[in-house]
């Protein structure tokens, strides 16, 4: 289940702030916002995107770069989610 | 105002009469008024007239004087030319017209060129020299007028604007990748670089010295601030009496002309505070324009109203719609000569549409006040992250971002921590000598990512931010950080963006000349004199100019807080049809510069659910306009 969240935000990552330019994410651990991925807008549309394609409201604090700055830990953020859900 | 276009070097005369019309009529828009050309034996001038003062036909140019040895295309104001002609007559000068070429020529006659430091306006010129066999080329000290050059053959060739470049034979457009990557990260290219391979522009404040075919290039006046400690201690208000002073006087001399002056009004500060200068001056009399846009986000309509009621202006909106930049950016982007980022310079291609179809011809702008006096968010956002960085992990002082950037909703709503990773907290180092505008470099050069594999592989390891850093003075690193991030948007985007692309090629399109009594270079250099506190103090942009205005504003304009100027960017483009062709796989790849699957991805999101951020939405422009520059120049 976590390799299948963290390739679908992988693939949203590459497809909606790098346009498809997958040589653009060396890897899973790169930072976001270190790597000009993603401004201040692009965390509302990353946001909308865990919220709406893994069913997960995210409070304020949970939007910080702790939990969203790479795709591995946005995996895991959703992961965590998912195991205090269920 | 006008256009001027030239060479020097020997053609035959068919050649060169061809020539120089060719050059003309490529520059008719900013000269309506009139015509001229001169062919001599080692030169050729060609001017374009915009009548603006003496409008008889004693003004008319090339002029020449000095008893034949001397000849001059002119292009600009000089706006003390009453007082260097009472100043020659005192020498025992005789002049023969009203006109302020003369006067130039004749300051020329008395003190060579060195001319150009007695001069106070906004001027591109050349002068040939018969006696010495020179020609001598000058440019304003702060780039309020163009003038590009190109060498070939052996020649030396020059103009106001590239495209009357392109009328000499073997001169091509070529886009410079180089120039291209400065434009993609600092917004401008680096002067004397421009958009085109082997087009070069004289940068603001020098002279060109052309002698046996040697080109002598250099400064005769440049920005520059105190050292740390050294700035002017007068008591405050003092000094808030001067400004209000010193920008009177640079009112005043703005406002000579022989044709009806206006001003453009945008409902801040700056723009409102010379309206109200000059609507004193002229009680009853002044006209005032402004734009206004259908989107509250970006509309200051009811500002404009506000002010012109008080002052008593009649005063003109000039709506401009979405669709009207997406119409008229193409033409934008053929007068401007460059690719561009933003969609801003449409609004103002409109509004000097209107001011000219209003009968008028010279107005006056704000423009200026920004940088010499700390105006932009910029800077606010360099002290704040200045003070961020004096506590590294706080979690309330990155808080303070949110109340620099009200009109960002996608900042109002992010947490300390990412207000710290956006804006470079913990990461920049406070000593680099680009701090202040690192995070906008960054963002913008995120748009790079559209740049084919062909375009990146030309640039190599080319880093246009290092090549700036090169390029400041020794004496920057002993000034004040907020004088250093004042130096570089006022030596540098300045001329190279806001001037160029958003001034004179948008308001000459249409035959209007727009001057700037902040940009007055004793109101220039008396800024740079004062101290820090007195631009910005604390989070208040333009302290001192907001004193120096008390008595003459509303109280609400007064202590309005600073709206950027913008427009709606790629969402401006929705409906229209030239994008989508411009943008296509085919149009990307033929062009070869950006890559074609990535574009059609950008275009497709534009289209899907709209851009939001400013990286997206500058490579949209930025993809665009380059695509219809190169359409434009072949």
């Amino acid at each position: 289940m976590s390799e299948t969240a963290q390739s679908q935000v992988r693939i949203f990552v590459v497809d909606n702030f790098l346009f498809g330019d997958q040589d653009a994410l060396s890897g899973d651990d790169q930072s976001l916002i270190e790597h000009d991925v993603i401004d201040s807008t692009g965390v509302l549309e990353l946001v909308s995107f865990i919220e709406e394609r893994f069913g997960i409201a995210m409070s304020d604090a949970e939007i910080a770069p702790a939990n969203l700055d790479s795709v591995s830990r946005i995996a895991a953020f959703i992961e965590r989610k998912r195991a205090a859900v269920s | 105002m006008c256009g001027i276009a030239g060479y020097l070097g020997q053609l035959r005369k068919d050649d060169s009469r061809s020539l120089l019309h060719g050059m003309s009529a490529a520059l008719a828009h900013r000269g309506p008024d009139g015509a001229g050309i001169h062919i001599d034996d080692d030169f050729g001038f060609a001017h374009r007239r915009l009548a603006v003062i003496d409008l008889s036909p004693d003004g008319a140019q090339p002029m020449a004087g000095g008893d034949g040895s001397l000849h001059i295309t002119y292009n600009g104001e000089i706006f003390n030319h009453i007082e260097l002609r009472a100043m020659l007559e005192g020498r025992g000068r005789h002049f023969r017209t009203a006109s302020d070429t003369e006067v130039l020529l004749q300051l020329y006659e008395e003190y060579g060129p060195d001319c150009v430091n007695h001069l106070n306006g906004d001027f591109a010129f050349a002068i040939w020299d018969a006696k010495r066999r020179r020609m001598v080329l000058a440019r304003d000290r702060m780039g309020v007028r163009p003038l590009f050059y190109t060498w070939r053959q052996g020649r030396f060739y020059f103009a106001s604007e590239v495209k009357a470049l392109f009328a000499v034979p073997g001169v091509e457009a070529r886009l410079d990748p180089v120039a291209l990557d400065q434009i993609f990260t600092l917004w401008a290219p680096i002067a004397p670089r421009t958009s085109f391979r082997g087009i070069s522009e004289l940068p603001p404040g020098h002279l060109m010295i052309i002698e046996d075919g040697e080109a002598d290039t250099r400064p005769y006046w440049a920005l520059s601030f105190p050292d740390s400690g050294d700035e002017d201690d007068r008591p405050h208000g003092e000094l808030v009496e001067e400004l209000r002073t010193l920008l009177e006087d640079s009112t005043r001399i703005r406002l000579r002309a022989d044709v009806e002056v206006g001003s453009l009004l945008s409902g801040g500060l700056d723009s409102s505070m010379i309206t109200a200068i000059a609507a004193r001056m002229a009680p009853g009399r002044l006209r005032s324009f402004g734009i206004t846009f259908e989107d509250p986000e970006f509309d200051e309509s009811a500002w404009q109203q506000t002010m012109a009621d008080a002052l008593g202006v009649t005063h003109h909106a000039v709506a401009c719609r979405s669709a009207d930049i997406a119409s008229v950016f193409p033409s934008v982007v053929r007068y401007a000569e460059r690719t561009l980022l933003r969609t801003a310079p449409a609004p103002m291609y409109r509004l000097a549409r209107s001011v000219r179809e209003q009968g008028v011809k010279v107005v006056l702008s704000g423009e200026g006040a920004d940088e010499i006096f700390a105006g932009y968010d910029l800077f606010r956002e360099a002290s704040i992250r200045r003070f961020c960085a004096r506590q590294p992990g706080s979690k309330s002082r990155p808080s303070l971002f949110r109340r620099i950037y009200p009109y960002l909703p996608s900042l109002q709503q992010q947490t300390p921590d990412y207000l710290a990773a956006f804006f470079g907290v913990d990461r920049d180092e406070t000593n680099d000598p680009l701090f202040s505008h690192r995070p906008r470099f960054r963002t913008t050069a995120g748009a790079k990512m559209f740049f084919s594999a062909g375009l990146r592989a030309e640039l190599g390891s080319y880093d246009a931010a290092e090549e700036l850093a090169s390029l400041l003075p020794d004496s920057f690193r002993r000034w004040r950080p907020l004088h250093q991030a004042l130096y570089l948007e006022t030596r540098f985007l300045l001329p190279g963006y806001i001037l160029a692309s958003q001034g004179d090629r948008m308001a000459m399109a249409h035959g209007v000349e727009a001057r700037f009594p902040f940009l007055d270079h004793r109101v220039v250099e008396f800024g740079a004199r004062l101290p820090p506190g007195a631009k910005l103090r604390v989070l208040q942009e333009k302290h001192i100019l907001r004193e120096a205005a008390a008595d003459m504003l509303p109280p609400a304009i007064a202590r309005r807080r600073k709206q950027p100027y913008r427009a709606p960017d790629s969402a401006s483009f929705g409906q229209a049809n030239y994008v989508a062709d411009l943008l296509s796989p085919g149009a990307v790849s033929a062009k070869g510069l950006f890559n074609p699957a990535m574009t059609g991805r950008l275009l497709d999101k534009s289209r899907r659910s709209g851009l939001n951020g400013f990286r997206d939405n500058a490579a949209f422009v930025g993809v665009l306009s380059t695509q219809l520059l190169s359409d434009e120049f072949p």
